[in-house]
């Protein structure tokens, strides 16, 4: 038992994103109102985002900015002083396109529920299944 | 010129960003200045290709970083093939699809344009890029952009359509994202090459396979394999005439050429063949996808929904050629790449012709149409031969490579799935064939709410396209041999 429990908190990041992405997985597939599966869409990608930037921590190591600037003179930068930045600025990239995307599918919200006055996947289905 | 592989996808974006900004300065210059920017594409690309078979693949360092820091596109035969592909369909598409676009968009065309080119710029992009998540961001604006121009369809559907293209379309990418975070905390590298050597020794890790079932799993969805394919044929029906025609042949087959890219450059034959075999369940998959794809087509009673299932049972296709583990059934899903993509996309054209004539396209309101719309007609008979498979058309050529291969494997079941789909497209197509031709049209006096609706033949720069792309396929299938010669078996080397 206390094998578990070791490996889910020595692994705490990945249970959390693990999680959260469920979490928005069932928003998405469970939920039946359009703006609540928008909503777990968003965090389904957070969930993702969190993924990344934990994987590029490290215990014990500094922001990756290098302060000292003459290097040339024996002053030698050590990797793990520093965590990884590349998976931090990869999600930069990551969150514009969840932010455009959650903007877009609330944009095509507002036009679904001009058209049917509704945003309820099964009053949808039967509006759509009348015409 | 050393800048042609970069001037394929900046020459789209440039140009989509520009014809932007003249929709305040002067609409109509819109229109030629998209149709320039994807002219330089498709002619970078053709030299491309040509400079490719000379001299073998090409190695492109964006902005001067060299990889596996930089990012880099590498073009080989086989993606240099996908680019002259959708480059010069994308071209085609947009002088065909001038008038219809005018009639079904309005006033809003010119701003259409630009996210157009946005479109193709990420498809480009995702052919050319040798960058796993330079491939990502590529992928997600293809998706941004398509969900927009779904959207923009069918004023009542579409909105709806699109959304659910959005759910499922958000899912397939976070999956392949997630895999690619697998793939970097192994080893450190985003370049597929570099990740290529450096996972070659650990057979074993499951941080390896955990990378490989998400970065496949999110191209199956991305692509509408069958369990995956809900979101396709909506979204496909409900958009616009000049997107239908360049989504349908374009987006699956370049999906599929990801799967190829993953599958050959960055996991390796061994890795997927050998150490998981995993090559007797996803070829079933594929064969029930084949089925399901073609029995789901023959309930529609729509000729746009009914070429949208053909597409899904086409995906299988495809997938099971490459899964098949062997030279025949690479060489049959490659080709079947280019063949489908022309073949889908005279389809298209065809249909696009009768909707911009007769805007509902289902079944029965076809009646009569090959008098009215003789050369239309022509066209979509050739393509609905080349689906069914009759020689010589291109059709015929990959799915004798497709069953070839099924037959070396012993995966009779697939090579048997391969026929009855062509048996059920042969049934729907006559169908269609019978109404058209047989019946006359109905749009008589009796029908006075209506009135005599005149049915005339479409413009004739819609019909030159639609002629000369049909025509192609018989071309393509004279020439299917040397194409296998020259790009597909040196590729496989």
């Amino acid at each position: 038992m206390s094998d578990v429990l070791s490996l889910i908190i020595a692994k705490y990041n990945y249970w959390l994103y693990v999680i959260l992405m469920m979490i928005g997985l069932y928003g998405m597939i469970a939920k039946n109102n359009l703006i609540k599966k928008v909503v777990g869409m968003n965090i389904f990608q957070t969930a993702i985002i969190l993924f990344y930037v934990s994987i590029g921590y490290k215990t014990n190591a500094g922001i990756p900015i290098i302060t000292t600037a003459d290097t040339a003179h024996g002053v030698v930068v050590k990797a793990a002083d520093y965590i990884n930045p590349l998976t931090s600025c990869l999600m930069l990239t990551a969150i514009v396109v969840s932010v455009a995307t959650f903007g877009y599918a609330m944009a095509l919200a507002v036009r679904i529920y001009q058209r049917y006055q509704t945003l309820e996947e099964d009053e949808l289905r039967m509006r759509l299944s009348e015409e | 010129m050393e800048n042609y592989p970069a001037l394929i996808v900046v020459a789209p974006f440039v140009t989509g960003l520009l014809a932007g900004l003249f929709v305040w300065i002067e609409k109509r210059l819109s229109y030629p200045i998209v149709l320039a920017g994807l002219f330089i594409s498709s002619f970078s690309a053709v030299q491309v290709l040509i400079r490719v078979m000379e001299s073998g693949p090409i190695q492109y360092k964006m902005g001067g970083w060299s990889p596996p820091i930089g990012i880099e596109y590498r073009i080989d035969l086989l993606n240099a093939m996908v680019l002259c592909l959708v480059s010069g369909i994308a071209f085609l598409n947009l002088i065909a699809s001038y008038r219809s676009a005018e009639k079904e968009i309005g006033d809003r065309v010119s701003s259409y344009y630009t996210v157009y080119n946005l479109f193709l710029t990420g498809l480009l992009g995702v052919t050319i890029t040798g960058d796993l998540f330079n491939l990502y961001v590529l992928i997600e604006i293809t998706s941004l952009t398509s969900y927009a121009q779904v959207a923009m369809g069918d004023r009542d559907r579409g909105p709806l359509a699109s959304l659910n293209y959005i759910f499922i379309g958000v899912i397939g990418a976070s999956f392949y994202l997630l895999g690619v975070g697998y793939l970097y905390m192994y080893t450190g590298s985003l370049n597929m090459a570099d990740v290529a050597v450096l996972i070659k020794g650990s057979q074993g890790s499951s941080t390896v396979l955990v990378a490989f079932i998400l970065c496949i799993l999110g191209i199956w969805i991305k692509m509408a394999l069958f369990p995956f394919h809900v979101w396709l044929p909506n979204a496909y029906t409900y958009s616009p005439v000049i997107f239908a025609r360049v989504v349908a042949p374009l987006m699956t087959k370049v999906m599929v050429y990801i799967m190829l890219r993953l599958m050959i450059t960055v996991f390796g034959y061994d890795y997927i063949f050998n150490t998981l075999n995993l090559s007797d369940a996803v070829v079933w998959l594929a064969t029930i996808a084949v089925l399901a794809g073609g029995v789901m087509a023959l309930a529609q009673k729509n000729l746009k929904k009914m070429l949208t299932y053909i597409i899904v049972s086409e995906i299988g296709y495809m997938v099971g050629g490459a899964w098949m583990g062997n030279q025949l059934g690479m060489t049959g899903a490659i080709l079947h790449i280019l063949n489908d993509a022309l073949m889908t996309f005279a389809l298209f054209l065809a249909v696009g012709n009768m909707v911009y004539r007769i805007d509902r396209v289902d079944i029965t309101d076809l009646k009569g149409l090959f008098g009215k719309m003789p050369w239309t007609m022509a066209g979509f008979v050739l393509a609905a031969f080349s689906i069914v498979g009759v020689p010589p058309t291109c059709g015929f050529f990959s799915k004798w490579y497709l069953i070839l291969g099924a037959m070396e494997k012993g995966a009779y079941h697939f090579a048997a799935a391969l026929i009855i789909s062509s048996l059920i497209c042969a049934v729907l197509f006559f169908k269609v064939f019978e109404i058209c031709f047989f019946e006359s049209g109905s749009h008589g006096h009796d029908h006075s709410s209506h009135g005599p609706v005149a049915i005339e033949e479409a413009p004739v720069s819609m019909l030159i396209i639609s002629g000369l792309v049909s025509l192609s396929l018989i071309v393509a299938g004279f020439y299917s041999g040397a194409i296998v010669n020259t790009i597909i078996l040196p590729f496989l080397k």
